[in-house]
């Protein structure tokens, strides 16, 4: 039996390009989406602030990062979302980025209809006007993607940010289609979730009507593509959210003083953060490398998504879990936004399948087989 | 100031000096010395000092036409210490005279190096030293004490080391850094039997060894500033080189676990994927790393590296032996040798799970690490100290 190798060296660095969008990015969630914000707007009835996702969507341009330039998109790549993808987590401000802009655009592009029905939703996908999302369950890893519903018929929970979309992806048995959400027989009921920052909805279809876009066949490869570039960006939002969780802890132990000196002197935490330091910076590498092979196609990104995952889910969980922990009491409250964060990095630890099911994946791809 | 040197012209020198010194055709030795003067030896450094004032980055150039051509290297394994510790300290503080004279026999590997830094009483506390070194009438220093942990002992024929000059200083400024003579006659060494039976390390006593001041480096009572120098340098190795996937610890357990079914259980499945994509994840966070220096943006994750790669390679050994049930019970060699090189993956499992024991405290422990990056990567304050302002012979011990 081979090793396998991969096929080419990744670029694991940020291009100047990247950086720039990151401030870009960086700077609008600091405008618009600061924690106490973002706290007030999970207790409203919609999270989502409008004139965030115009501006990030339409302004910067980061709904079309992944869409072709001849389909009213960026023609940029999963290397620029991922950016994009790792400045939501640094901040966990509701938008359907993720969900509507990678894993929805993701799926339309690789469906056959991309020169036909697909080509006018992209292009409004790509501009911020609407937003659509792949209608599985949250939790559903790429290997695992076979269609819910036998039709346009049943109901389907936990599908992420269904409650702001404005068309649904369906896979059934008969193959992949695109629902309005107002149609007739449509019915999107929210859900209360764990993350109150994003938001999770059932939806139900009776006797809905939608554009099929690809049959069986071609509708699972693509609902897989789909997933598997969500899973891998996922990893850049992991990253974000463990970098916010550190930087935080860190200012916070440094300024909190106990028994006359700040906290964050004594070995017992301070060996705690340096570990986490550690952590993110390999998930760094980890998440960098499944964006390269998703922008670049490799042959080596199933894998590299598999790592990225199985990897970063517990990264961002233990920091988020550090962050709470190191913060005493602090930690604890509505107030401080680590919350927040624990929730995210808990939701997404699960988020296209948890890290023991990307391990199988690996198990598989690694060749490094079950008993 | 030379006109900068490109990739082209790194190019175009090696493949004069493969003209004129035909690896096929050259002695070995020969061959490294014309390395050495046509500046190909490293090419950041000044030249006449094996380098051509080049950015480090061209070093690959050089190295891959090399190795394309079957020319030898200088078995950098077998002069480690020398390559990555002693020549940067010298180029960074020796006089132009200790440059031209230690260089090129330390890189080209006729003289091997080790050093002379930790003592029975100065581990992760070095500066706390107790070696002594005294100047006497004739300007020479004696130098009387006892090193420990060093490696090549017995086959070097120049040390690093690192003595006290003024015990009445507080310890970080009492510390003067010598090149000293192995063949000294004050010189003993013994070898130190370690956990795996073998003796990698030596124990060095050093008893009226005379070092002329000539062989100082860095002024006196300014060598734990210097010996920052070496111990960063033995830190940034680590990273150096591109690893490929599997090409650690992770391997030789793979590779039993693909062909031997019958060892396999659920539960070493488990740990195996978890350890696999601990050791993917460590492989690339090295890659990035590779590939800041490439680009001339060296990160602080090098001090990371070694933390990562210790705690891996102890997990994964320690699972190798147990995945192997009745062979993990057996040992292949107790007996006392003195290995010149160390293959953590050449010898079996058993022998990979004992001798990473040390990977955790050898070249700083862990715990010593994890202090480094909370305090100088992170900013954390340091824990208060009551050793930093008292003369050194008035610590306690």
């Amino acid at each position: 039996m081979t090793v396998p190798t991969p096929a080419a060296t990744p670029d694991l660095l940020y291009s100047q390009d990247e950086e720039d969008l990151r401030l870009a990015v960086r700077a609008l969630l600091a405008d618009r989406a600061a924690a106490p914000t973002v706290i007030a707007a999970t207790e409203s009835d919609t999270p989502y602030d409008p004139r965030l996702w115009s501006s990030l969507a339409a302004d910067i341009g980061a709904a079309g990062l992944l869409v072709p330039e001849k389909l009213g998109g960026q023609g940029a790549s999963h290397r620029e979302a991922a950016v994009v993808v790792e400045e939501l987590g640094r901040s966990v401000a509701p938008a359907p980025y993720l969900t509507s802009s990678v894993v929805a655009t993701e799926t339309l592009l690789a469906s056959a209809a991309v020169d036909g029905p697909a080509a006018a939703l992209l292009g409004e996908l790509a501009s911020g006007a609407r937003t659509a999302v792949l209608a599985v369950p949250f939790a559903t890893p790429p290997a695992g993607a076979g269609p819910v519903l036998a039709a346009l018929d049943g109901t389907v929970r936990g599908i992420a940010d269904a409650a702001a979309a404005d068309v649904l992806l369906v896979p059934t048995a008969e193959g992949l289609y695109a629902v309005e959400t107002s149609g007739p027989g449509v019915a999107v009921e929210s859900l209360v979730p764990l993350d109150l920052t994003r938001p999770l909805a059932a939806v139900t279809l009776t006797g809905a009507t939608g554009t099929l876009l690809a049959d069986a066949d071609a509708g699972a490869t693509a609902v897989r593509r789909g997933l598997l570039a969500g899973a891998g960006l996922l990893a850049s939002e992991q990253l974000g959210i463990a970098e916010w969780c550190l930087t935080e802890t860190v200012r916070h132990t440094r300024e909190r003083h106990q028994f006359n000196r700040p906290v964050g002197s004594f070995q017992a935490l301070k060996h705690r953060m340096a570990q986490l330091w550690l952590e993110v910076v390999s998930a760094r590498a980890a998440a960098r490398n499944a964006a390269d092979a998703l922008a670049t196609g490799s042959p080596d990104a199933p894998l590299a998504v598999a790592v990225a995952q199985a990897y970063c889910s517990g990264v961002a969980v233990h920091a988020a879990e550090e962050c709470v922990q190191l913060h005493g009491g602090i930690g604890m409250t509505w107030e401080h936004p680590a919350h927040l964060y624990l929730k995210r990095a808990k939701a997404d630890s699960l988020a296209y399948g948890s890290a023991g099911s990307h391990r199988q994946a690996v198990a598989e791809l690694a060749e490094l087989p079950a008993p | 100031m030379s006109p900068a040197v490109d990739a082209a012209e790194v190019r175009r020198r090696t493949r004069e000096l493969l003209a004129s010194h035909p690896p096929a055709t050259t002695g070995r030795t020969d061959f490294l010395k014309a390395r050495f003067d046509a500046g190909l030896a490293w090419v950041h450094h000044p030249v006449g000092l094996g380098g051509l004032d080049a950015p480090r980055s061209l070093q690959q150039v050089a190295d891959a036409e090399l190795a394309a051509a079957d020319a030898p290297d200088n078995d950098p394994r077998r002069i480690g210490i020398g390559l990555g510790m002693a020549a940067p300290t010298i180029l960074g503080f020796g006089t132009d005279e200790q440059k031209r004279r230690f260089l090129r026999p330390l890189w080209v590997g006729e003289e091997v190096w080790c050093q002379l830094f930790s003592e029975p009483g100065a581990g992760s506390d070095l500066a706390a030293l107790a070696t002594r070194a005294v100047r006497d009438e004739t300007g020479d220093w004696i130098v009387d004490g006892q090193k420990v942990w060093t490696s090549s002992a017995h086959l070097a024929r120049w040390a690093i080391l690192i003595a006290r000059t003024d015990p009445d200083l507080p310890k970080h400024r009492g510390i003067s850094y010598f090149i000293c003579d192995m063949t000294d006659p004050g010189v003993e060494v013994r070898p130190l039997r370690q956990i795996t039976g073998e003796a990698e390390f030596n124990e060095v006593f050093l008893t009226g060894v005379r070092i002329p001041d000539s062989h100082r480096l860095g002024p006196v009572g300014e060598g734990w500033k210097v010996a920052q120098t070496t111990l960063m340098n033995e830190r940034v190795s680590i990273g150096g080189s591109r690893i490929p996937r599997e090409g650690g610890m992770i391997g030789p357990v793979a590779k039993t676990w693909r062909e031997r079914p019958e060892l396999r259980t659920p539960d070493t499945h488990q740990r195996l994927l978890t350890l696999w994509v601990e050791a993917e994840v460590a492989r690339l966070t090295g890659e990035r790393l590779r590939q800041q220096l490439v680009a001339g943006q060296p990160g602080p994750e090098g001090s990371g590296m070694k933390l990562a790669f210790a705690r891996l390679n102890q997990e994964i050994s320690g699972l190798e032996v147990e995945l192997l049930g009745d062979e993990g019970l057996l040992y292949s060699e107790w007996t006392m040798v003195r290995p010149e090189l160390v293959d953590f993956t050449g010898r079996d499992a058993g022998y990979r799970y004992l001798r990473s024991k040390g990977n955790s405290i050898e070249g700083g422990t862990s715990e010593v690490l994890l202090n480094i990056v909370a305090e100088r990567v992170l900013g954390l304050p340091a824990e208060p100290r009551n050793d930093k302002d008292v003369a050194w012979k008035d610590l306690s011990r």
